[in-house]
């Protein structure tokens, strides 16, 4: 089971013939991915790792049934990229790219406002329903199929706690990373609601950081919405003000975002709050029993 | 990336706004010579620095006469400004921006941008100007209205702006044009934050920008080659500079533990956990994924040179980042960086054994630890406890 991503999910990569595309491509065909073909303007009918290669999605699309779409191509076509997959009617667009100026983002976030797709990213690690598919750049072999999903901002930070509830056996049901930039799409929110509504998850762990208010709202909704235990992190709460850490999303300005703040509203929607990085498996293995 | 004052003045003009005439000065001659080209009579001097409460501060005089000048830039100028954003230390000024003085009626608060809850460009304003508007918002006392904008404003949207800012008739005109122009300046120059605090209203009814900041995006940066030709070196950390020419994320900070971890989020946790345990980090610093050999030896570099680090942790969870090549950037680092301090290494994910491999057969005296908590406690103790 799992949200958004399952085993026979049919997937394209924009991108698919560049050096990023290539890497991660193999990769997400060896851990299973149905990897359908993939997108490069130009080098249409070519076949890349024994799949086609398609001069637009749309044509992925009618000849290949694509339903969800991974991005590598360069910061400056990445608006585009994600615009034409989703006028393709691309469900699922994964946008790993980083550095997407923000006025393009704004744009994006406007245009999609009249599709139906739905959005990771951009600057982020992916998704990954363990033991059935990953779209994304996340080490598969750190995953285990199991009961609890992640949802996080961060990239590497998320490989930590996914190792963690490996350890402890929980495993993981799906993982999603939203990314680090300021515009994003999927926010915390959206995949509180589908693990809420996932059967197979019994508990999620959140990974927020500094900057912006997504884990304000996600507090929010988790005391409204959400009956399955939460454990949460927020990173930063050593950050300097005004300084952007690393994440261009990732900055405390005029006193907002900080890390203090989010801990606070996440404890007040009775989550789990553990300031510690490393605890985070054994917090969840403790509330799940 | 930030912009100086008077940089923002110029680009301003270029898109019809009005801004006071002035002119950069690197001397006390050169500050004299401005001053009387504007006529010699009211006139600021002001420090160009990349900090806000320059004011307060005492970087903004106002001098009635040349000689007030000359006192001016002397103090100024080569000696540092301490301001509430510069840290203890202080900026130095090199460069000075003497400006003609304006009879002003009144002041306000006018800022453009990203509003990251409504996904769109925003417009700030407040008839509380020359404060911070931090502390307009803390106080309550004047209204402050963000208007998120996808578009150039309407006139029904300046309309409101300049209702708050109590400008009426011509004055609502002039508003509407100057809304126009800075929405339009915002976006053609892939501005992050452009501020005026303040935007003086002339005793003549002009809309003046007395102060200006801007910010332009760092992601569009490739697009802005004029923007970027105005890059002030002088002004950023140089470690930032150098560590940014690697491709390198690296903010420094006044703690005593180094910090190398690859991704953002994974850096700021390991900079918390540091803290959790007692010790303070001495720098954020994200290799990225894309690193290279150069790249991590350039890190390492940068850790090792600067004298607050008592210890270096180095904490990579790789998963694009191969721990070969992050075991290799320390064997050249250490060619012309010798390791003076302890290093702890946490080192897992792609090509674990290798990397680790690699260090133990050069001999390196580094302390491994098996787990992030463990590497902290371990660095912690090695730069001397909590």
């Amino acid at each position: 089971m799992g949200i958004l991503l399952k085993q026979h999910t049919r997937v394209i990569c924009q991108g698919f013939t560049g050096k990023q595309g290539t890497f991660h491509a193999q990769q997400m065909i060896d851990y299973g991915t149905c990897l359908v073909g993939g997108v490069t303007p130009g080098k249409g009918g070519q076949r890349h790792l024994a799949r086609p290669v398609f001069d637009s999605v749309a044509e992925a699309v009618h000849a290949e049934g694509a339903e969800a779409s991974v991005i590598f191509v360069p910061p400056r076509f990445a608006a585009d990229a994600i615009i034409e997959a989703a006028d393709a009617g691309i469900r699922l667009i994964v946008c790993i790219t980083e550095g997407i100026p923000i006025l393009d983002m704004l744009r994006v976030k406007r245009h999609l406002q009249h599709c139906d797709s739905l959005l990771i990213g951009p600057n982020c690690p992916g998704i990954i329903t363990p033991g059935e598919a990953k779209i994304g750049i996340m080490p598969g072999h750190i995953h285990q199929p199991g009961r609890v999903g992640v949802v996080s901002r961060s990239g590497t930070l998320t490989y930590e706690a996914v190792a963690q509830l490996t350890e402890t056996g929980l495993g993981q049901s799906t993982c999603i990373g939203i990314g680090g930039d300021p515009i994003h799409g999927m926010d915390f929110v959206e995949a509180l609601r589908r693990f809420e509504d996932d059967e197979q998850t019994q508990g999620i762990v959140m990974i927020g950081e500094i900057g912006g208010a997504d884990e304000e709202h996600a507090a929010a909704y988790i005391r409204a919405h959400v009956s399955k235990p939460v454990v949460a992190f927020i990173a930063g709460a050593t950050a300097p003000s005004g300084k952007r850490m690393g994440h261009a999303g990732a900055i405390i300005s005029g006193g907002k975002g900080t890390a203090e703040a989010k801990f606070a509203a996440l404890e007040q929607a009775g989550v789990c709050i553990e300031h510690n990085p490393t605890l985070l498996g054994v917090r969840m293995q403790e509330l799940l029993g | 990336m930030n912009i100086h004052e008077y940089q923002a003045k110029s680009i301003l003009r270029e898109y019809g706004v009005s801004v006071p005439r002035g002119h950069l000065a690197t001397s006390v001659d050169e500050a004299v010579q401005a001053a009387s080209e504007l006529g010699g009579r009211l006139c600021v001097v002001k420090a160009q620095i990349h900090a806000g409460g320059r004011g307060k501060a005492g970087g903004v005089r106002l001098c009635h006469d040349v000689r007030q000048v000359r006192e001016a830039a002397k103090a100024l100028l080569g000696h540092r400004l301490r301001t509430r954003q510069t840290g203890a230390t202080g900026k130095v000024v090199h460069k000075l921006y003497i400006e003609e003085g304006l009879e002003i009626a009144r002041e306000y608060y006018l800022s453009l941008l990203v509003d990251r809850e409504a996904e769109a460009v925003a417009f700030v304003v407040s008839a509380a100007g020359g404060m911070d508007i931090e502390e307009v918002a803390a106080s309550t006392l004047e209204r402050i209205l963000t208007l998120p904008v996808y578009e150039a404003p309407t006139r029904e949207q300046t309309s409101a702006m300049a209702a708050v800012l109590g400008l009426e008739g011509a004055q609502a005109d002039v508003f509407h044009a100057l809304a126009g122009q800075l929405y339009h300046l915002f976006t053609a120059c892939d501005c992050s934050l452009l501020e005026m605090n303040p935007l003086a209203l002339t005793g003549d009814g002009m809309l003046v920008a007395v102060d200006a900041k801007i910010a332009i995006d760092d992601n569009a940066l490739y697009r802005q080659p004029d923007i970027v030709a105005m890059r002030d070196e002088q002004e950023e950390d140089p470690k930032e500079t150098e560590a940014r020419q690697y491709g390198l994320n690296y903010i420094a900070l006044d703690g005593s533990i180094g910090c190398m971890v690859n991704g953002a989020g994974l850096a700021m946790a390991t900079m918390d956990i540091i803290q959790l345990k007692g010790a303070r980090p001495a720098n954020f610093l994200d290799v990225g994924g894309g690193v290279t050999v150069d790249a991590v030896c350039e890190a390492f570099r940068l850790l090792f040179s600067d004298a607050h680090v008592k210890a270096v942790l180095v904490n990579i969870f790789g998963g694009i980042v191969r721990c070969d090549i992050i075991a290799n950037g320390l064997l050249e680092a250490i060619r012309t960086h010798p390791m003076q301090v302890p290093v702890i290494m946490r080192l897992v994910g792609t090509n674990e054994q290798e990397g680790q491999r690699i260090i133990r057969q050069a001999g390196l005296d580094v302390r491994w630890a098996s787990d992030l908590n463990q590497a902290a406690e371990m660095a912690v103790a090695a730069a001397g406890g909590a």
